[in-house]
Formats: structure tokens, sequence, C-alpha cells
């Protein structure tokens, strides 16, 4: 038992450092809230569904940004789909990186743009760590026999 | 002049100005000088009418003159032949001859003088010439030439002395002259000729002289035997017709000429007179030319001014477009950049949220706290001005739903109660009962209202009490009479000061600013209810049901510093405090109210107020509100009045508070809970009410509860409320005492002790007061097990959203595959089942009808096709099978579904503006929830649409009155018999009405 509790207090530490560091917000915990005995792995389906859609954006991104002659619009709209996406899984970061992206591609600065790709590139290598970490954490308190503790 | 015409005649022929006035005056030039012409000639003939007249007349005297003188000459030849002939010696000479012509020249007017000349033959002219010692001469003055005759002049009138001598037969027209008069014997005269002397033209007049007697028949021969001499003057022509003719023209514009017209081919001039000037014509004529000239140049002017007025018409007209469009531009701006600020503004919100979480100084703490503090002030004032913006672009659109207007003023107290109660200040409501539980309005904007003008007195308000109040407009109407006018802004205090201690009978007992919500008013208020909500509940719902709207009146009372007189008409203005001072002081922009302003104008009311300085101000409003009937109430007050439980029916209890309206507050309340109230004013009444309840029979009050307010239960300490409860106490009959319960605005901790220790153990409640509040409370004092109510009460385990959506059926439309999956997690935790279409295109397959779809809920950033789009087509496809139907005949399954095919559709939308929530309802979208979901957000959303959905429906499709309460008592209807008991309703909407009609009893 003292094992189970000192995974669980690590856990709410982490977590708890994910929201005060901004890596995730509010919608986040209301994902958690999504989660019952119907969908037991919904928060971790999400986020992979995330993890892959951004890794794939980020890619276009990359992509388009590489061309000759940029096409704002098609980046805007990754951009967008990034933004939606992040807002729904609560990655505050990635959201704020994306807000600014925006406003680069509506400039049409290529620069702003290139430095928020990498900063989104970033911030979402960062996130994926950091939810991986919390996920693993998880199993090991549901390997260990104890339930994961709700913040 | 419309502004579609655009131009007059006169502006569109502006060019031609200039010439029409020529033309004008040429015109007025030509008439006056034809009008001088006919003034004229009309003269012209009037003046030869009278000149006509003037020479017949003339004529006639001339005529007459002639004939005196003809006849005076021939009395002349008879004197010379008597005295000179038949005398002898002859007693006539030179001398007497001139004498005597000359006196009687006045006999011959028109001769000048006369001469007589006595006929000389050649053998006596020696004799002649020397017995009268003269030489006989010619016209021309020289010694005549030896001729048949002469006719020497012998005697003569004085002026004619120079032709003395002359042969008068040497002169032409003479000799011929006395020719013939010497044949014929009578008068004759020359034609016109020179005269000798004078130069002017003359006519000599001869008449014969006979030396004996002539028989009246005598021959030429005898005649001219018996000549003697002759007797001759002249007529000189020009001095006659002057004298004739000179008065005829002297004073008329007569140009005059005479003529001789014996030669017809040469006319002679024998008198001339210059004609003068006819100045009347010429004048008038002139004038008139002068006036027309004036007239042309007034109405050359006056068009000329048309023209420039027209001019800085249309300048101002196109101005105003102009100006027009900057206010709408303007207020585009301001929600435009509202609206981007908004966004930006979140962020800095959460991270200063997120800062405040980590760990601090107490400084840094307080530094971002501030920040936090400020910027929410900033966002609730882009709200405001985004609100004031749209207001003034007319964007603003009222909502018309139902909703209970007391829950409403509840939750505004809750947002002020934190505040009131760290000021100490008393801050209550009371909503009259006459006032329906239910209205048809805008939630939203009326909380708006209220909130500003309870967060004013809030802000404003430093002692005493906080009063809102909501009656019926009609019946202030009646009671306000003239006595209270005359207590507005600052009257006489008399009238309110009623009791000795100079205490007001108001909530707090500070003095209000407006004596009308004084007790005294109150009073009737509360007792006119209470009668007639016993008596003639019946006669009012006949006499109201006619009218379809309520117009409430709202009136928030405050004893705050009020505001200065000199600001007074400020008030309404936007960003105007009452002064600047008050702004630094108090904070706020002032925009509320000028916001609160507009919306009670929207709401078809009107917002005053009454203040005085230092004494308060209350602030009143009227608003129409839609009513509702009464066969809807019950189904709505079962889904949204959940918040009351009902299990205090019947309980009884005392509310002891010495200030009637505190009191009537407090009764307001516990009635709507159903509990029976009675009223008393010290706890010695209260106490004694309880006794008897107690000791004599059951149909006594016996209540359940005692309220005390705190102030009385201070200034009743002394007089021994311990020992009269302990009094009470052991009364036998007793099962169940009394519970005790304190109201308080602010308490100490010393005084809640001492409260408990006096007997208030069961609890305290602090006010404002809330129905829900006090619920609570009773629930905890009373623990009246009521487990299902507590459930109820609460909405908050996620085991009641899960009813909500049950066995629905509901579509996500998403590109955005998290997005996806979060909307569906969230649908599916109220229970419905959810499909996703990850584009517009796919949801639109799916949508084919017939499908089995509750609701959609719709992305509406996508690519290929948004979900505008997407939704519009989904409307189209609708119509379309809608039409199908009706034209088709009955379906063919015929049960469960309703006529009308429409799918609720909501969009997601990371937009708050509420122009995309304009733009989702104008492309046919019932609603919309925010992205990203929370549960609390989206359950509210939903539980909008699903639960009184048929009702909203129908409200919006309402008709006529008669029609829609007829189709809402055939749904409940339906509801109740539910549509598995096989009732088959008719088709035709008439033979519908009337299934209900029959279910009425």
């Amino acid at each position: 038992m003292d094992v189970v509790s000192q995974l669980q207090k690590q856990f709410i530490d982490f977590s708890s450092s994910l929201y005060r560091e901004g890596y995730v917000d509010d919608q986040f915990s209301q994902l958690h809230k999504l989660q019952d005995e119907s969908s037991p792995d919904f928060v971790v389906e999400v986020a992979s569904l995330f993890f892959d859609d951004a890794e794939k954006l980020i890619n276009s991104m990359a992509r388009a940004l590489e061309q000759p002659c940029v096409d704002f619009k098609q980046v805007d709209s990754h951009v967008h789909q990034l933004k939606g996406s992040s807002s729904s899984i609560g990655a505050l970061r990635v959201k704020n990186v994306c807000i600014a992206f925006r406003s680069f591609c509506d400039a049409q600065n290529r620069e702003g743009c290139m430095r928020c790709l990498q900063q989104v590139s970033h911030e979402y290598t960062m996130l994926k760590s950091k939810l991986q970490t919390l996920f693993r954490m998880e199993q090991q308190i549901l390997a260990a026999g104890g339930s994961v503790p709700l913040e | 002049m419309g502004t579609k015409i655009g131009y007059t005649f006169i502006q569109s022929n502006r060019a031609w100005l200039p010439k029409a006035l020529v033309l004008w005056i040429m015109g007025m030039a030509f008439i006056s000088m034809s009008i001088y012409r006919g003034m004229d000639e009309e003269n012209k003939i009037r003046r030869k009418e009278v000149l006509g007249s003037m020479c017949d007349q003339r004529a006639r005297m001339l005529q007459d003159q002639f004939n005196v003188t003809v006849n005076h000459v021939h009395a002349l030849t008879i004197l010379v032949s008597t005295f000179h002939y038949f005398k002898n010696p002859s007693a006539l000479d030179q001398d007497t001859f001139a004498e005597y012509t000359t006196r009687t020249a006045f006999e011959r007017p028109l001769l000048s003088g006369v001469a007589y000349a006595p006929r000389v033959v050649d053998a006596q002219r020696e004799q002649f010439e020397r017995q009268h010692g003269m030489t006989i001469t010619t016209m021309k003055s020289e010694p005549s030439p030896i001729r048949d005759e002469y006719a020497p002049v012998m005697f003569y009138q004085e002026p004619m002395s120079h032709v003395k001598s002359l042969d008068m037969m040497s002169g032409e027209e003479d000799r011929e002259n006395i020719l013939r008069a010497r044949a014929t014997g009578k008068a004759v005269l020359t034609r016109p000729f020179r005269l000798l002397g004078s130069h002017h033209l003359g006519v000599v007049l001869t008449f014969p002289v006979y030396k004996s007697k002539l028989p009246p028949r005598s021959t030429v021969e005898e005649r001219i035997k018996a000549t003697a001499g002759y007797i001759g003057g002249p007529f000189d022509v020009e001095s006659l017709v002057e004298n004739l003719l000179g008065q005829l023209a002297g004073n008329q514009a007569i140009l005059v000429n005479v003529y001789d017209m014996t030669n017809a081919s040469d006319p002679l001039i024998i008198y001339h007179q210059k004609a003068s000037t006819p100045w009347t014509a010429l004048t008038t004529a002139f004038f008139l030319f002068v006036i027309g000239l004036l007239v042309g140049y007034i109405l050359y002017g006056a068009a000329i001014h048309i023209v420039k007025v027209e001019d800085d018409f249309h300048k101002m007209q196109e101005l105003k477009v102009r100006a027009e469009a900057a206010d709408v531009a303007k207020s585009q701006f301001l929600a435009t950049v509202s609206h981007e600020i908004r966004t930006p503004m979140n962020g800095i919100l959460g991270m200063l949220a997120l800062l405040l979480d980590t760990d601090l100084s107490s400084t840094q703490r307080d530094y971002a706290q501030t920040a936090q503090i400020c910027g929410k002030a900033l966002i609730a004032l882009i709200n405001e001005v985004l609100d004031r913006a749209k207001i003034e672009a007319r964007k603003l659109e009222l909502e018309a739903v139902l909703f209970n207007l007391r829950a409403i003023l509840d939750d505004v107290l809750s947002l002020f109660s934190e505040k009131s109660r760290n000021k100490g200040i008393e801050l209550a409501v009371f909503v009259s009962d006459k006032v329906p539980e239910f209205v048809l309005g805008d939630p939203g904007r009326f909380r708006q209202i209220i909130t500003n003008l309870v967060g004013n007195s809030v802000k404003f308000t430093e002692r005493g009490h906080i009063f809102v109040k909501v009656h019926l407009a009609e019946r202030t109407m009646v009671k306000t009479d003239a006595k209270d006018e005359t207590l507005l802004n600052g009257g006489t205090e008399e009238g309110v000061c009623r009791s000795g201690t100079g205490q007001f009978n108001t909530l707090s007992g500070l003095e209000a600013a407006d004596g009308r919500n004084s007790w005294d008013k109150f009073k009737h208020l509360i007792d006119a209810e209470g009668f007639q909500s016993n008596a003639s509940i019946i006669n009012m719902m006949a006499s109201n049901g006619g009218s379809e709207d309520v117009t409430l009146m709202v009136c928030v009372e405050d004893t705050g510093i009020g505001i200065p007189l000199s600001a007074q008409e400020r008030v309404f203005m936007p960003f105007m405090q009452a002064d600047s001072s008050t702004s630094r002081h108090y904070g706020g922009t002032g925009i509320g109210l000028s916001i609160s302003k507009c919306l009670v104008e929207l709401m078809r009311g009107q917002i005053s107020f009454v203040s005085r300085p230092q004494v308060g101000s209350t602030f009143s409003f009227t608003a129409v509100f839609g009513k509702c009937k009464e066969y809807v109430f019950e189904d709505i007050k079962q889904s949204k009045s959940e918040d009351l439980p009902p299990g205090f029916k019947g309980l009884k209890a005392v509310v002891v508070d010495e200030k009637p309206v505190r009191a009537a507050v407090t009764q307001y309340h516990l009635n709507r809970l159903g509990i029976m109230v009675k009223m008393s004013s010290s706890i010695k009444d209260a106490s004694s009410t309880a006794k008897n309840g107690l000791t004599s029979s059951e149909d006594k009050f016996q209540p359940d509860i005692i309220l005390v307010e705190k102030d009385c239960w201070i200034s009743g300490e002394d007089s021994g409320f311990n020992a009269q409860l302990l009094d009470w106490k052991p009364n036998g009959h007793v099962f169940k005492l009394p519970k005790l319960i304190l109201l308080a605005t602010n308490i100490s901790k010393d005084e809640c002790d001492k409260a408990k220790a006096g007997g208030f153990a069961d609890t305290v409640i602090m006010k404002p007061l809330r129905a829900s509040m006090i619920a609570a409370c009773l629930q905890q004092v009373l623990s009246t097990e009521n487990k299902r109510q507590a459930g109820r009460g609460v909405p908050n385990g996620s085991s009641f959203h899960q009813g909500l959506l049950r066995g629905k059926k509901i579509l996500v439309v998403d590109d955005n595959g998290v997005n996806r999956m979060v909307a569906a997690g969230a649908l599916k935790k109220f229970g419905a089942t959810v499909e996703c279409a990850a584009s517009a295109k796919a949801a639109l397959d799916k949508l084919q009808s017939p499908h089995c779809f509750d609701a959609c809920f719709m992305d509406i950033q996508m690519p290929e096709m948004d979900g505008f789009e997407a939704t519009r087509r989904i409307r189209q496809m609708e119509s379309k099978a809608n039409e199908q139907m009706m034209n088709g005949g009955s379906s063919v399954d015929g049960t469960a579904k309703r006529d009308e095919l429409h799918l609720p559709i909501l969009a997601m939308t990371a937009d708050v503006i509420h122009a995309t929530f304009d733009e989702c309802l104008k492309c046919g979208m019932d609603g919309y929830v925010s992205k990203p979901f929370e549960e609390e957000n989206l359950y509210r959303e939903l539980a909008k649409f699903f639960k009184s959905k048929p009702l909203s429906a129908f409200i919006k499709m309402r008709q006529g009155p008669g029609a829609f309460e007829l189709v809402i008592l055939g749904l409940k209807l339906i509801e109740r018999f539910s549509w598995n008991q096989s009732l088959s309703l008719p088709q035709e909407p008439h033979s519908w009405v009337r299934v209900p009609l029959l279910g009425l009893d």
C-alpha cells in the first residue's frame, strides 16, 4: 500500500505541475471527467489521437513552409486544426503558440512562422513526453492495484 | 422632396436661370411698352374727341365773330357813304374816321384794322392828289404808274397808317377783290397771302361803298357805276388762330398744326404748337416695368436660393450617409476590436491565474492579484463596450424565452451578497405575488439591468440597505398620489419621517430618497395583494387573460451617497459619472446605466430615478414582458423551478422583526417555499402567539420555526428572552419545539457565540435572503430527510446529467479528429448515442432523410464546406422533404413522426461573440455551444434545448393566442397519454384542435 500511495502522491505532484506550468488547462481535467467505466481509456485514446494528428499537422506545416513560395493559407488551416485539437484536449501551451502562429500567418511573416513552428514542435514534444509520463504513472498505479486519484 | 427624386425642376434647370431672368425682363419691357402705347392711344382718341368738339365750338364762334365783323364793316360802308358822300361838304375826315373806327374796334374782333379807299379814275387823279395833298403810290411805295383807276387809301384806322395813300388796286389780290366786291356789292375775301407790313398770313375783306342808293335788284353795271370807294380790312389769320386755339391747347398735351388746305398738295402751316409729353402713361409704364424687374429679380433670387438650399441639402444628405456609415464602422470597429482584445485577454487572465498558483512572494502575489483584478475589470468593460456598440448598431435583439424572474433576482442577489455583507449593508429583494412566476422575455438582459443597478447601489452605499422591489406597474400607477410627488427629489421630509425616534419605515430604518417605498405604500401593496389573491383570483385571471403582456415595475432603492442635483440629468449619458472624482473614488466607467437605459427601452419600458444627495437613490424602471398562460406554467414548473424543494409546504413560521418592510421580505421568501408566515414585532408577541398556539385548539397557529431578526434579538435580549424561552420549553403539550433561527446581515464571532448560547443553537441565516438558501438552511435545521429532494435540488452529480440525452442519437460533425472525439465523449456522458462525421459532405450523406438522428452538432470552420453552408443544405433538404410529405398526403408510417421535419442543429464554435451566434441563427441553426466543451456549459445548452424544446418551438410559431393555448393543451394531453397508447390524432389542424378541448374537463 505504501508503494501505491507514494505513486499516487507522485502522480498528483506531477499532474499539478503540468497544470501549473501551463502544459494543460482545465479542459484536460474536463476530459478526465468524461472518462468512466464505459470508456476507461478515453483520455489516453484522445491523447494518442491528438499526438498522431499533431505530428501530421506539424510535418505538413514544415513542408509547406519549406516551399519556395509559401502558401500561408494552407499553413494557417493546418495551424487552425492544431489549435482546435489542442484546445479540445486542453494543451494550453500548444494552443497559445498556435494563436501567435496564426497571427504570423495572417501577416505572411515567414520568419515568425518558422519560429512558431519550432516552438510548436518543441511544445508538442514536451507535452507528449510529459503526458506519456503521466499515463505511464497511471498505468503503474493501476498495476500496483491502486486507483488513479482525481485532482 | 424625396431622396429618390434627387433633383427638383429648378435644380435640374439651373443653367437656364439667368436666361430666364433676361427673358423675363425683356418680356416686362415689352409689356410695359405696349401698355404705354395702349394708354397713349386711348388718350389720343379721347383728346381727338375733345378737340373735335372744341374745334366745332370755336368754328361756330369764329363764324359768329366773322359775321359780326362783316356786318360792322358793312355798317362802316353805310357810314362812309352817308357822311362822306351824301353830306356836302363831307362830314368825315381822317381823324373822325380813325377815332370812330378805333372806338368801335371791339365790334370787329377779327379785323386788325380797317381802311377806306375811294375810287379814283385816272382823269380825276390829279385833282384828287391835289385836293388831298398826297401822291398815289403802289404797294411798293412808288408813285403809281398811270392806270384806269386807282384806289388810294384815304381813311384808315390807326394801326393801318402804313397803308395811307397806297393804291389798293396795285396789289394783285386786292385788285381782284375790289373788282369782285364792286361787281357783287357784297363782302368779298381774298385768299390768304402775306399781308403788307406784318409778315403774317392774312385775308383781306373788302366792301364796296356806293355813291347812291342802289335799287335792290341792280345790275353789275349799275353797281360799278355807283361805286364810290371800298372799305377793307385784313384778317390776320395767324394771330386769329392763336387767339382762338391758344386756350384750347393751353392745358392739353396737343401738338397743334393748322393747315390751309386750299391747295391740297401743299398744305400750308398756319399754326403750330408743341404737344406736351404724356407723363401719366409714361410713369405708369415705367413703374410697371420697374415692378416687373423687381419681381423677376426676386423670383430669380428665390430660385437661386432654392438651388443653393437644395445643393446644401444634398450635401448634407451625403454627409449624413457618411456619418452613419462612420457610426456603423465605429460600432463594427468597437465590436471587432473588443473581440480581438478578448482573446489575448483571456490568455493573460489564464496566465495570471496560473502565476498565482505558483510559489510567489507576498508582494509578487499582490501584484499578480492586482493584475488579475484589473484584467477582469477590463474584460467586463470590454463586454460593456461591446454591448453598447451593439445597441448603437441596433444589432441587439432581445430573446423571448420563459424565465423565472424570482430566480434571476435571487441570482443577482447572491452575486452581491459577499460585498454587501462585507460592507454591512442590508440587501433584500421583494417580488409582489401578483407578478407571474414565469414571464416571456430576455432573462440575460433583465439580469444585466438588475445587476447594473444593484451593482451601482452596492458601490455607492456604505450603510443602510439596498432594496429591490418588483411589482406590477399598473398597481403603482394607482397608488401614486399627489402627496408622493412633493416628496420627490428633495421635497419635505415630514411625510417620510413617521416615528418619533427619527427612524424611517424603510428596510434598514434609514431614510430613502423615494418616499414611495416607505412602509405606508408598501403595506398597501401587500394588503391589496392579500385581498385580491384571496377574493378575486378568478376575476383577475379573467381580466388579465385578455392582455398578452405584463408590465413590471422594478425599483432598486439604496441609501447611498445619492446623485448630486447638478449631475442628475447626465446620469444616463454614456461614460458620464456624477463627477470625475466619483470614478476615482469608486471606479467604474459610467457606461452601465446608459446600457441599462437602452435595454429598458428595448423592453418597451422606461427608466427613471429619484435621488437625494446623502440620502440615497431609487432607480425604478418598467419593462414589458410577455405573459405566459396558466397551462404552460405547470409544464415549465416541472422543468425549470426545480431549485426550490417543495418539502416545506404547510410549515408555519413566525417572523420576529420590528421593521415591517424587512419582515415582508422575509415573508416573501418563506412564502415562496410554501411556508405560512405570521409576523410579530417583538419576541414577546411571538412567544405569546406560540404559546397560544400550543395551549389552545389546533386551528390556532402553531409555528414550526421562529425566525428572529438580529436587531430584535439584541434589543430583546435584555428583556429576558431566554427566560421566556425557558418558560416555553417545559410546556407538556409540545411534540416539537419550534426551531429558532437568527437572521443577520453580518455577525461577529462574539455575537455568534452569544446567539448560540442564547438559544439559537439551530442556525444563523446570513442575509441577503434567498429562497434557495433559506431552503438549504431549513433543510439542515429541520433535518427533513428528503433524499430525493437533495438529489434533485442540487444538480451536480453526473448521474443527473445522464438522463438528459438518453436514447437520443446525435451526429457530431467536425473535421478535427480530436475535437470530434472529445465532443463525442462529452455527449456520450449525457447518455447519447453518438455518430461522427469528418466533413460536412459526410454529414449530409448521413442526414439524407429518412434518418434517425435527434440532433446534430456542427463545427463551423471546416474546409471545403463550412458549417453554415452545411446547415443551409440540411434545411433545404428538410423543406423539400416536408413539401413532399404535404403533397403526398399522410406519411406511410404516420406514427410518432412530427409533421415538420426539423433537425436541431447546434453550432460548435470557439467564437464567443454574439455576431457568430446571429449568423448561426440566420442560416437555420438552433443554438450553439462554445468550444472547448465544458460539461456544465454543454449541459446548460442541451437542457435549454431538449427539455423545453416543444414549448419553445411552439412559442416561436405562435400565431394567435387561442391557437397557442390549444396547441399547448394538446401537447400536454399527448404527453399524458403518451404515444404508445395509440391515441391517433387526425391530421387536419382544425380537428386537431378539438381533441384537447375534449380533454379540458
